[in-house]
């Protein structure tokens, strides 16, 4: 069980017969997330015969696994002890092992960020209140998720507590940044969503060719660094 | 050296076992929806390892074999023909230059793969050739075929070997262990997971007793069921994690989906359960409209059964030796 007072506690769970689950946590807050990067940085470091993804998310770590590499039928018991033995002997106070500080452009408002009037207004700040409120802080990359190359980041101020929008849109621009529930989302290529849209960033967050594929890297901050329109057209040139 | 597609069919996308390692960067793994017919596919092409098979579904292409070929077909019997007469599934087949590959009436299931020996000259995105269509990337230019696509073969046969070769495939035995044949199920078996006690006791019940029906929205990203709403004890947010093939999250509606080939990496729904990977060939090869009943195993039995049928594939392969090293004398040198 979960002993919510001491920090370096873990439960891990089987999902199906292919999928372990390593939960720190049970609600979002970046010192668990930091635990669950740190945790995935150690496994993946440990390289582990039969593991084929490490997928960290807000609270737990998911380690997927193919099946052959352990005797018969108890894959699931074998791959627990061993990833116990990984997490025992890892630092998971340090936290994000190998995350990086990036900053990363955005265009608040206009046509970018067709939400910032009204998130000031249910807020009850200033346009300009509101990105200082969001550029301040860095904020840390939980996770990637809901397509390639789509971070969920935070936790922000808690006047960022909205909830997603009622409608969600059919279709959002490549670039955009949303937030919603103290969480920043920026969509890597257009999608729908119902994110509350407050700019853009002129940066492709994904690219199958690239090496990494990702802009953004689970376990890395990010700061967000105010820029203008006719910046934004000279970074999106580039 | 190719393949000419005369009619592209319904579905017909380029697969092979996924895109694993870059789930954290939030890419599906995708792959083969019925990965042993894949696997089966390959294994009797005489493919010494794994290469994207075209998985076709319920209407099939057309296709011209423009140098000749060998390829093999498992998984859904859409009555396969080469210049109209019927040719078997699970055999290697010698196609000719000129030869016309086609298929008629579906008789069983919903995908069929076909493989060819040596593969088709596809480059791998992220480690794999498998087409994802969302993300239009992947496989044959990221998307389904099309009319007069044109898919270069990686080896060709000579020509001077067809003769022998064809004589030689016919005489060769292959068995297949009753594993890895496809037998179809009353109950699909599924695991209790983390989320199941957040169900209530009824809703489990309902669950492994009633009958579902597949969905028409149902596709490579999940297939949803049609039956009785499955409640939760208490109304409840869980924050994402991760997903996998044939976990059977539960939305609001309370009709649950089963998570498919090109599921998300992460999903936000509470999960009554989770399809053990051996039964998951049978849920792709099942339509829109067929019933699904579900009963209960325990992950030592699926973890059994799952490392039971992968020592039979590993026979195979083994037994396979003779097909291989025929092959590999009767392929044009680059």
């Amino acid at each position: 069980m979960i002993e919510q007072s001491d920090s370096t506690q873990w439960d891990i769970v089987p999902h199906g017969d292919r999928c372990l689950v390593i939960r720190f946590g049970s609600g979002i807050d970046v010192a668990v997330g930091r635990r669950c990067g740190a945790a995935a940085a150690a496994l993946r470091k440990a390289a582990i015969r039969g593991v084929s993804d490490i997928v960290p998310t807000f609270n737990t770590v998911a380690v997927h696994y193919l099946p052959g590499h352990f005797a018969a039928n108890t894959s699931a018991r074998n791959l627990e002890a061993e990833i116990e033995n990984v997490l025992r002997e890892a630092d998971l106070q340090r936290g994000g092992a190998g995350g990086r500080l990036l900053e990363l452009p955005v265009c608040y408002g206009g046509p970018f960020g067709p939400d910032l009037s009204d998130v000031a207004e249910r807020v009850g700040l200033s346009e300009a209140e509101i990105i200082e409120l969001h550029s301040g802080e860095p904020v840390y990359v939980f996770m990637l998720g809901f397509a390639p190359g789509a971070p969920f980041m935070g936790v922000h101020d808690e006047r960022f507590a909205l909830p997603r929008r009622t409608t969600p849109r059919t279709a959002v621009p490549a670039g955009s940044v949303g937030i919603a529930n103290r969480q920043t989302f920026i969509y890597p290529n257009e999608l729908p969503g119902g994110w509350n849209i407050i700019g853009r960033t002129p940066l492709p967050l994904f690219d199958p060719f690239g090496d990494p594929a990702t802009l953004i890297s689970p376990g890395d901050s990010v700061r967000f660094m105010p820029i203008s329109e006719q910046a934004f057209k000279l970074w999106h040139k580039q | 050296m190719s393949v000419t597609v005369l009619r592209p069919g319904l579905a017909s996308t380029f697969q092979d076992l996924g895109r694993h390692g870059h789930q954290h960067l939030g890419m599906p793994v995708g792959g083969a929806m019925d990965p042993r017919a894949h696997r089966l596919a390959n294994l009797i092409a005489g493919n010494e390892r794994d290469m994207a098979t075209l998985e076709i579904t319920l209407v099939g292409p057309v296709l011209r074999f423009d140098a000749p070929a060998c390829i093999a077909l498992s998984g859904a019997d859409l009555s396969p023909m080469v210049n109209g007469a019927p040719i078997p599934m699970g055999r290697p087949i010698i196609m000719r230059a000129g030869d016309v590959l086609s298929f008629g009436a579906r008789r069983t299931g919903v995908r069929c793969y076909i493989a060819w020996h040596g593969g088709i000259a596809l480059p791998e995105v992220l480690g794999s050739q498998s087409t994802y269509l969302r993300g239009r990337l992947g496989g044959f230019q990221g998307r389904a075929l099309q009319k007069d696509d044109v898919l270069p073969l990686n080896t060709p046969l000579r020509i001077d070997a067809l003769d022998p070769l064809v004589g030689a495939l016919q005489r060769l035995a292959i068995y297949l262990p009753s594993t890895l044949a496809y037998n179809p199920r009353a109950r699909l078996r599924v695991m209790r997971g983390p989320h199941t006690g957040l169900f209530t006791d009824k809703a489990l019940r309902t669950f492994f007793h009633d009958t579902y029906r597949i969905a028409n929205e149902s596709d490579r990203m999940g297939y949803r069921l049609l039956g009785p709403a499955l409640t939760l004890r208490a109304n409840r947010q869980l924050p994402s994690e991760g997903a996998t093939f044939g976990s059977v999250q539960v939305p609001p509606d309370g009709l649950p989906i089963i998570l498919m080939a090109d599921r998300q990496s992460i999903g936000g729904y509470p999960k009554i359960g989770h399809v053990a990977t051996v039964d998951l060939p049978q849920l792709a090869q099942s339509m829109p409209g067929e019933s699904l009943c579900f009963e209960e195993i325990t992950l030592a039995q699926a973890q059994q059964l799952d490392n039971l049928r992968e020592q039979a594939l590993e026979g195979l392969r083994s037994s396979l030796n003779e097909l291989r090293e025929r092959m590999a004398c009767s392929i044009q040198k680059a």
